[in-house]
C-alpha cells in the first residue's frame, strides 16, 4: 500500500461524479465514455457534436494537467501489441456489455441499477485475474 | 455545447487527480496479490457518492428511460471481456481518451483498437449490443 493516495483519489472521484451530474443535468446524457466514443463513430451525424465536445474536454484536461500539475506518466516495457490487444478487448467488451467503468460504474451504480452492479462485479473480477496473469504468471 | 465540453474537462481533471489516468496505478489496484493500492476504491466511492445522491431525481426530471434490465449473456460476457482488456492494459475508456494528451504512441494504439473493437461488437452478435 506504498502508493496509497486517499485524499487525491477521493477528491478526483468526486470531480468525476460532479462531471457526470453536469452532463446529465445540462445535456440529459449519461457519462459513459465507451458509449460516447462509440456513438461518435457509429451514430447518425446529428448526434455527434456533444460527444465530440465532451471527448475534446477530456483530452484538453490532460494537456492542462501535464502543463500545470504533473508531467505525463511514462511506461516502459509494455509493448504496443499488448496495447492493441487490450484496446480491442475493451472496445468489444464495453459495447457488448453496454458500458464501462463510467457508464456502469459511476453512473449505473449511481442510479442503483442491478445490471450495472453485476457488470462492475464481473469486470473487477476478470480485471484482477488478468492483472494477476500479466504480472505474476507471464 | 459548452456544457458537454465543460463536463468532459472536469471529468478529465478528476481522472488525472484521482490517479485513474495512470495505468500503473490502475494495475496496482487490480493487483490484489502484489503491493495492492486501494486508492481506486476511493475514486469509485467518491464518484458514486455524488451520483447516487443526485441521479435518480435528475433522471425522473429528464424523463430518461433505461429499457434494459435483464442480466443477460451479452452483459456478463461483455463485462468479462472488458475486464480482461482493462487488466492487461490498465486503461478503461475514459483514461485512454484523456491519455491521448500524453503524446505517446501507446494511448493512440489503444484508442484505435478500442474503436475497432466497438465496431466489431456491432457486427458480431445477432442481438443488438448495448448502447
Amino acid at each position: 500500500m506504498a502508493n496509497f493516495t486517499p485524499v487525491a483519489s477521493l477528491a478526483g472521484g468526486i470531480l468525476i461524479g460532479l462531471a457526470s451530474v453536469w452532463l446529465l443535468a445540462a445535456n440529459g446524457r449519461i457519462a459513459g465514455i465507451s458509449g460516447i466514443l462509440h456513438g461518435l463513430v457509429a451514430q447518425p451525424p446529428g448526434d455527434r457534436f456533444w460527444r465530440f465536445a465532451f471527448l475534446l474536454g477530456l483530452v484538453i484536461a490532460g494537456f492542462a494537467w501535464h502543463a500545470f500539475v504533473a508531467p505525463a506518466p511514462v511506461r516502459e516495457g509494455f509493448g504496443l501489441g499488448w496495447a492493441a490487444a487490450a484496446g480491442l478487448l475493451v472496445g468489444l467488451g464495453t459495447r457488448l456489455g453496454g458500458g464501462c467503468t463510467s457508464g456502469h460504474g459511476v453512473c449505473g451504480l449511481g442510479r442503483f441499477s442491478l445490471r450495472s452492479l453485476v457488470a462492475v462485479a464481473v469486470f473487477m473480477a476478470t480485471g484482477m485475474a488478468a492483472t494477476y496473469v500479466m504480472r505474476h504468471v507471464l | 455545447m459548452i456544457s458537454a465540453f465543460g463536463a468532459g474537462l472536469l471529468f478529465g481533471v478528476g481522472l488525472w487527480l484521482s490517479g485513474m489516468a495512470n495505468p500503473r496505478k490502475v494495475l496496482d489496484f487490480l493487483d490484489i496479490t502484489g503491493s495492492w493500492d486501494p486508492s481506486l476504491l476511493l475514486v469509485m466511492g467518491g464518484a458514486v457518492l455524488v451520483t447516487a445522491s443526485t441521479f435518480r431525481p435528475l433522471i425522473r426530471k429528464k424523463d430518461l428511460k433505461f429499457d434494459k434490465t435483464a442480466i443477460d449473456l451479452p452483459l456478463v460476457a461483455g463485462a468479462a471481456v472488458f475486464g480482461i482488456g482493462w487488466g492487461i492494459g490498465g486503461y478503461c475508456p475514459g483514461p485512454a481518451v484523456t491519455a491521448l494528451s500524453n503524446l505517446t504512441v501507446e494511448p493512440v494504439v489503444f484508442v484505435a483498437a478500442m474503436i475497432a473493437g466497438g465496431l466489431l461488437a456491432k457486427i458480431l452478435p445477432p442481438q443488438q449490443a448495448g448502447r
